[in-house]
């Protein structure tokens, strides 16, 4: 499958986004804000809103016709598309009470932040949920169709908003909470056995195969002629090929960067005193290249079944 | 009714003429133009909505060349028209044709993706999705003869190995051949149901082979010849 950029910086860095989003809020909602003063926390929301905003307005830029775009909100009864649009669209003015309920109050938890906070949480849930699904609902992608994907989705939501948080308190000039560091870690953790499990179900052969998709169950079939001369649209979106040795290096770095150094770092930072700010630095850097790249390779490793039609045998 | 097509595959010769009628009509039709992007540089592209790849089946001396043609086979379980986010992609009640509203195609390729027949193509140059659309405005025009109320593929076919009807009608033309012959389906175990179906080739007499002695001649200079031009 051709990994369309802006397609990739959409998920990850919206992941980083709503993911730093639901952590400001659950922090506040579970002890209260570990900032400093409401200004720094104001300014972590800020930042938080600005990435999910730049996510959403690059997933714009892979539509070949972007005047009609308002049209994808009308079939959230539908398309997971159209519902990944409508909640994105939702989650901004109920943020938005959330916060102007707790400066309303003097940045006091109320019951209006709860309520708002905890709408907020779920709907970052969901919200990725249907991201997700996107992808899972695809027949066509044998590597996509699988629950593993929204597991996928979710993991990498709440672990790239704790690096995000971790490294906002951070910068605060304070320490955040132990339990960050080692939810960091699990999480590392965790996203590197999950993975790498996917690594070796991605391996695994489908039952579509070029016989089911010519009729021809009982011979063998050998693609010969495309009937064209030039690569045509079918083949630029769907027959993207990567040399093996590139695709292990990829997995290679991906596993590196998105999850063994961060989880190094969360651990060398849970041994310290006081928190480091490069340290926290580089862990986000690694864990948003990390995912980045591994997001490359989920678009990468799943084929499409008309590539069977192009003479791949299954 | 349940409009569709009842291709050959034993008849099929791979001429193109259903496709390259398919596109005059189309660029010009409904859901036109079909732009083509360097259409006589060495990488001509362009959007088509009907294309015959051929295949060799089986290993000789039994083998066979078969000749593939493919359009959108307007499913039963459409799941194009399901996660097209703007409403664009709809199956029609009346007849199961589906279509694309030129109108309201955001661009956004997610119903190529869902199609596992490589039926839909994104026309780059006006942004929108483009399928065939069994030429819902050539087979209802009532100003045009009724034997020409067909799709331009169907009537351009030399070999008649592409069918039209109706395939709720126990009684048309294409389902009584559908039974006749075993009429299939591709890629059943996805589970679209796509209307359109495939009839197998024909058995054929298995042809005859003899063994050449290739080995003994000694050196001739005309096979010696014949080996370096080879190289
Ligand atoms: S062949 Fe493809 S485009 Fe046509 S109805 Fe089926 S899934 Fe949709
Ligand atoms: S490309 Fe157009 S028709 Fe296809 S899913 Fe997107 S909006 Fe719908």
């Amino acid at each position: 499958m051709h990994p369309a950029l802006s397609i990739l910086v959409f998920t990850v860095t919206s992941g980083f986004g709503y993911g730093l989003m639901t952590l400001l809020i659950v922090s506040q909602l579970l002890g209260g804000s570990p900032f400093d003063n409401p200004n720094a926390y104001l300014t972590a929301l800020l930042l938080a809103f600005v990435l999910m905003s730049i996510g959403l307005l690059s997933s714009t830029f892979h539509l070949a016709n972007p005047k009609n775009a308002w049209r994808a909100f009308s079939r959230f009864r539908t398309s997971w598309l159209s519902r990944e649009g409508v909640l994105a669209l939702l989650y901004y003015p109920i943020a938005l009470a959330y916060v102007t309920a707790l400066w309303l109050n003097d940045w006091q938890t109320t019951a209006a932040a709860y309520a708002l906070g905890g709408l907020c949480v779920v709907l970052g849930f969901v919200l990725t949920h249907c991201t997700a699904m996107i992808y899972a609902s695809l027949k066509t992608f044998p590597q996509w169709h699988t629950r593993l994907v929204p597991f996928g989705f979710s993991l990498f939501f709440v672990y790239s908003g704790v690096l995000a948080y971790a490294l906002a308190v951070v910068a605060d000039g304070g320490s955040p909470h132990a339990a960050v560091w080692i939810s960091g870690c699990v999480l590392a953790f965790i996203g590197l056995l999950f993975k790498l499990s996917y690594f070796s179900f991605v391996g695994e052969p489908s039952k579509t195969t070029i016989n089911t998709a010519t009729t021809f169950t009982e011979a063998t079939v050998r693609l010969f002629d495309t009937g064209h001369s030039a690569e045509n649209f079918l083949q630029k979106e769907f027959v993207y090929v990567v040399g093996p040795k590139t695709k292990a290096l990829a997995r290679k770095i991906t596993l590196a960067l998105a999850f063994v150094l961060p989880l190094v770092l969360s651990a060398l930072q849970l041994s310290r005193d006081s928190s480091s700010l490069s340290l926290a630095v580089f862990a986000v850097l690694c864990g948003y290249f990390g995912l980045l790249l591994e997001r490359w390779l989920f678009f990468i490793e799943a084929k499409h079944v008309v590539r069977r039609f192009y003479g791949e045998q299954h | 009714m349940k409009l569709g097509l009842l291709i050959d595959l034993d008849t099929c010769v791979g001429c193109h003429g259903c496709a390259t009628a398919c596109k005059q009509w189309n660029t010009s039709g409904t859901i036109g133009p079909l732009s083509d992007s360097n259409p006589y540089g060495k990488d001509p592209d362009g959007a088509w909505l009907n294309r015959i790849r051929t295949y060799e089946v089986g290993d000789a001396p039994g083998s066979k060349t078969v000749h593939f043609p493919m359009s959108c086979l307007h499913c039963e379980n459409a799941d194009c028209v399901t996660v097209c986010p703007t409403g664009a992609s709809y199956k029609r009640e009346e007849d199961g044709i589906v279509l694309v509203d030129q109108d309201k195609c955001m661009g956004c390729n997610l119903c190529a993706w869902a199609c596992p027949y490589g039926a839909r193509e994104l026309d780059r140059d006006q942004g929108v999705m483009k399928k065939c659309t069994l030429c819902v405005d050539r087979i209802y025009d009532q100003n045009l003869p009724e034997e020409e109320r067909q799709p331009a593929c169907v009537l351009t076919c030399p070999t008649s190995s592409r069918l039209f009807g109706d395939f709720d009608d126990p009684q048309s033309e294409v389902s009584i051949k559908a039974r006749e012959r075993g009429g299939r389906d591709l890629m059943p175990e996805l589970g679209y149901e796509p209307t359109n179906k495939y009839l197998p080739p024909r058995e054929k007499a298995t042809v005859e082979m003899f063994e050449v002695d290739s080995s003994g001649d000694g050196f001739s200079l005309k096979g010696w010849v014949n080996k370096m031009i080879a190289r």
